[in-house]
């Protein structure tokens, strides 16, 4: 056909020009630079400082710090966090009786949207001979989340503090990320969801994840607003057995809504806590404390009729 | 009134004929195709005021129908350019009268797959933040950038080689519509077939041949990676990207065998698209096919042998439980019977089974038509025979019985196929495609209803998917869509490629042809 090395080349280099132009040629290249010489294990994305890498403040992994990839933006909207925090929950499974306080305090303090719970109390049984348990299953706020891999948009973000963000206002509704996350831990607006007085008063704050808006994906986000004020998230608040701990890794304490405050590190040795589905690398930062010598009621040993699928 | 000269020879009015030759047919067709694209869109107005909630679509099922079109067509899309590219490459003369049909099957599939993502956005109207705030680190950037890309690939590689015969058409459509000579005049890019531009056109379609080849296959790896890349169990594969590149050859190749049967008959090309042509397509199906084949088996027998716990669920809902029958009519009738009837022609055997009374036409359709009506009483009879409940082999009876119905209905029809192998080929790539759709469907749903934590607590009809008016409506107005786009394409444009037809020899043309003098390439008409 005639081509000679040198045209072809020339032809490469045209090609490369041209699938390079939009890039370099917008800002999109700020957004995706990376400032070199830093290590990026796991791409987990921020919004908070504008192109760079920002090594996460907080507590060593098994080699060195937990550094976190930032495809950073700029957003008025968005708090980094709060410096030097990194939030992490802890559910006592053997205190859980599953009445749902949990979920009826969550979906009030949030106006959550009828068919959905972000924080949902499963019923659970292991394996045939196992005793079955209640399993809380609020977001598990992942260092290595899945959903805030694929989402196109930065709508759902890591924040410094440990907490994975969603903001309705950008969100596409590709809905990748409730097919990304592992957990089921995430809500979609299938229709416009009824807005109440109450809600409509509140004003419209992603740190309190309302208002909420049709065709978007929405989540548990640890309550930033009500740990701003020094307070437990509202589920932990309202268990009325104390079994959801809230507190800082780094502080190394938790506390439930009985006012007991424990070590974390200690809680979680001493009572062999687990993470949930830890063998897919998810990191969550949500720990189960198994449901030995249990007090309370178990479910009943037949889960609900609804119940399909699953392993765990 | 003195007679103008025929412009046209003989030999392009057969070529031209579907360019200027509409029947009521075509209106007929044209109309129906608007009508069902016109339901489409209403469903999507009732989507778009309501939200994606008047889909089945649910927090447990969170992509369906949308996603499978999306694969689907895409899979379609793959084959035309792919195909087209490796038989110019490999100088396979027999191509030049099919590859402009199959790169415009490309085309028309490509714009209707790439629609579907955006038709199942819950926020369509915030489509630029795809481009404000899009971050690479997503398979959803990966799959705009490279259907972007081979959508102006194979746009390309579809214009570029027509650009004689829009020459040609700008010079010899001197009768037609004005808007239609001044699109052939824009288009031919002041193509004179001079010596220089001939070469240009040898040349860059050399490069794009060879280009167009991993764009085509990065496509439908992409593609297979807004699976691939999540943990769920029955898409965290790591053989997803050439298996579905393979499913999307597989299926192609059958969509380009439809149209050539297709094309044929409505614009009486039986004399470029011979037997032949439809032998070879079939060698090239029945190779893609078992490619597809191995890929399936590989996929399923790697999990399925293990029986992990993660991955026990979905795959007894494909073998044996909710998926089952989709599943195995995409095996057997989706890829073994295709196969099957595409090699009757060649089975020896196959007319001796004449000889056997009870596959001879008449004697079995009687039996078969006696069987149907005594299985439609079946019911009724054993209802009341209740107590007899117990055998579940009763109840699984009349799936056997149809199924063993189904199988001797097709031997007799054997003998049928192998006399009218084009017949023969036509249902085997309808059957690969239909197949095709339901597998893509298989591949999404049932993972999704088997989810790493249980489906608990879920709302009345959120706990199984179950597809609505609406999403069918989107889909059939998507399928009709491509069809009118392909249809309208080839009354503009030739859908056989005239000046590479001649190029083979088809139909000699005269020795000294007189490049230029009319300004094209063409054949110049016996005066």
């Amino acid at each position: 056909m005639g081509l000679t090395r040198r045209s072809f080349l020339k032809i490469v280099a045209a090609g490369t020009a041209a699938a390079a132009a939009p890039l370099a040629g917008g800002q999109l290249w700020g957004r995706f630079r990376i400032r070199p010489g830093t290590r990026l294990p796991a791409l987990v994305a921020s919004r908070e400082t504008p192109g760079t890498v920002v090594q996460l403040s907080g507590l060593p992994g098994p080699d060195g710090d937990v550094a976190v990839a930032y495809a950073a933006e700029p957003s008025a909207r968005v708090e980094p966090g709060e410096a030097g925090r990194r939030w992490v929950m802890v559910i006592d499974l053997a205190r859980c009786d599953g009445c749902r306080e949990c979920t009826r305090a969550c979906t009030a303090m949030h106006f959550v949207p009828p068919g959905q719970e972000w924080i949902r109390v499963y019923e659970m049984k292991d394996h045939e001979e196992a005793a079955p348990y209640w399993f809380p299953r609020p977001c598990m706020q992942c260092d290595n989340a899945p959903c805030v891999k694929v989402c196109p948009v930065s709508a759902a973000w890591k924040r410094e503090d440990g907490i994975v963000m969603q903001d309705t206002s950008r969100c596409i509704g590709c809905r990748f990320c409730i097919a990304a996350c592992p957990y089921g831990a995430r809500s979609f607006n299938w229709v416009e969801p009824p807005h109440t007085p109450e809600e409509l008063a509140k004003p419209d704050d992603i740190e309190w994840n309302f208002r909420h808006r049709k065709g978007t994906t929405e989540k548990c986000i640890f309550c930033p607003g009500l740990i701003k004020q020094g307070k437990l998230p509202a589920c932990a608040d309202a268990c009325p057995m104390g079994a959801i701990y809230f507190g800082d890794q780094v502080e190394d304490a938790v506390t439930n809504s009985q006012g007991e405050t424990v070590r974390f590190s200690e809680l979680i040795k001493e009572n062999a806590g687990y993470r949930s589905l830890e063998e897919l690398g998810t990191e969550p930062r949500v720990y189960y404390l198994p449901p030995r010598k249990r007090i309370y009621p178990a479910p009943p040993a037949e889960p609900e009729p609804a119940t399909t699928g699953g392993h765990r | 009134m003195p007679r103008r000269p025929d412009p046209f020879s003989p030999r392009e009015r057969v070529l031209l004929a579907s360019l200027t030759d509409a029947g009521p047919g075509f209106y007929a067709l044209v109309g129906v195709l608007l009508a069902v694209i016109a339901w489409g869109i209403i469903a999507y107005t009732v989507q778009l005021r309501y939200g994606l909630g008047v889909t089945g679509l649910r927090d447990n099922f969170m992509w369906g129908v949308y996603i499978t079109n999306f694969v689907f067509f895409i899979g379609v899309s793959h084959v035309g350019a792919l195909m087209s590219a490796i038989l110019r490459i490999t100088g396979a003369e027999w191509r030049r009268s099919v590859t402009r049909m199959a790169e415009a099957i490309t085309f028309a599939s490509l714009l209707m797959g790439a629609l579907m993502p955006f038709v199942d956005m819950g926020r369509p109207d915030r489509i630029l933040n795809l481009l404000l705030h899009g971050r690479l680190q997503s398979p959803l950037l990966w799959d705009i950038m490279a259907i972007a890309t081979y959508l102006t690939g194979s746009t390309l590689f579809l214009f570029v080689p027509m650009i004689p015969d829009i020459a040609l058409l700008r010079d010899r459509f001197a009768a037609g519509p004005a808007w239609r000579r001044r699109l052939y005049t824009i288009l031919s890019l002041g193509w004179r077939g001079t010596e220089a531009q001939r070469h240009h056109l040898e040349r860059i379609m050399g490069i794009m041949a060879i280009i167009i080849i991993p764009i085509a296959i990065s496509v439908h790896t992409v593609v297979s990676w807004i699976f691939g890349m999540t943990l769920r169990a029955g898409w965290n594969s790591t053989v997803f990207g050439p298996y579905f590149v393979s499913g999307a050859l597989f299926s192609g190749a059958a969509a380009v065998v439809t149209a050539m049967a297709a094309f044929r008959w409505a614009y009486h090309l039986q004399e470029y698209i011979t037997e032949a042509h439809f032998r070879r397509m079939g060698y090239l199906v029945i190779t893609l096919g078992m490619i597809y084949a191995y890929f399936t088996f590989a996929e399923y027998i790697t999990p399925a042998y293990k029986m992990a716990a993660t991955e026990r669920g979905y795959l007894t809902a494909v073998f044996s439980g909710q998926f089952a029958r989709l599943f195995w009519f995409t095996q057997i009738g989706g890829v073994l019977l295709p196969l099957l009837l595409l090699t009757v022609p060649r089975i020896s055997w196959v007319p001796r089974l004449q000889r056997v009374l009870f596959l001879r036409p008449v004697p079995a359709l009687a039996t078969i038509a006696t069987s149907v009506v005594v299985l439609l009483v079946l019911p009724a009879v054993l209802s009341r025979t209740a107590p007899l409940g117990g055998f579940e082999v009763i109840r699984q009876l009349p799936l056997w019985i149809i199924a063993a119905l189904g199988g001797w209905f097709f031997l007799t029809l054997l003998p049928v196929f192998r006399q009218r192998p084009i017949a023969a080929a036509v249902v085997a790539s309808l059957l690969v495609n239909v197949a095709a759709w339901l597998k893509r469907f298989v591949i999404i749903v049932p993972t999704l209803a088997n989810p790493f934590l249980p489906i608990q607590r879920a709302p009345i009809g959120w706990a199984f998917y179950r597809p609505t008016w609406v999403e069918w409506s989107i889909t059939a107005g998507a399928v009709a869509g491509f069809v009118l786009i392909y249809l309208l394409f080839s009354k503009v444009f030739p859908i056989v490629s005239i000046w590479e037809t001649r190029e083979e020899g088809h139909q000699p043309a005269p020795a000294s042809s007189p490049a230029g003098e009319h300004g094209a390439v063409a054949d110049a008409p016996a005066l």
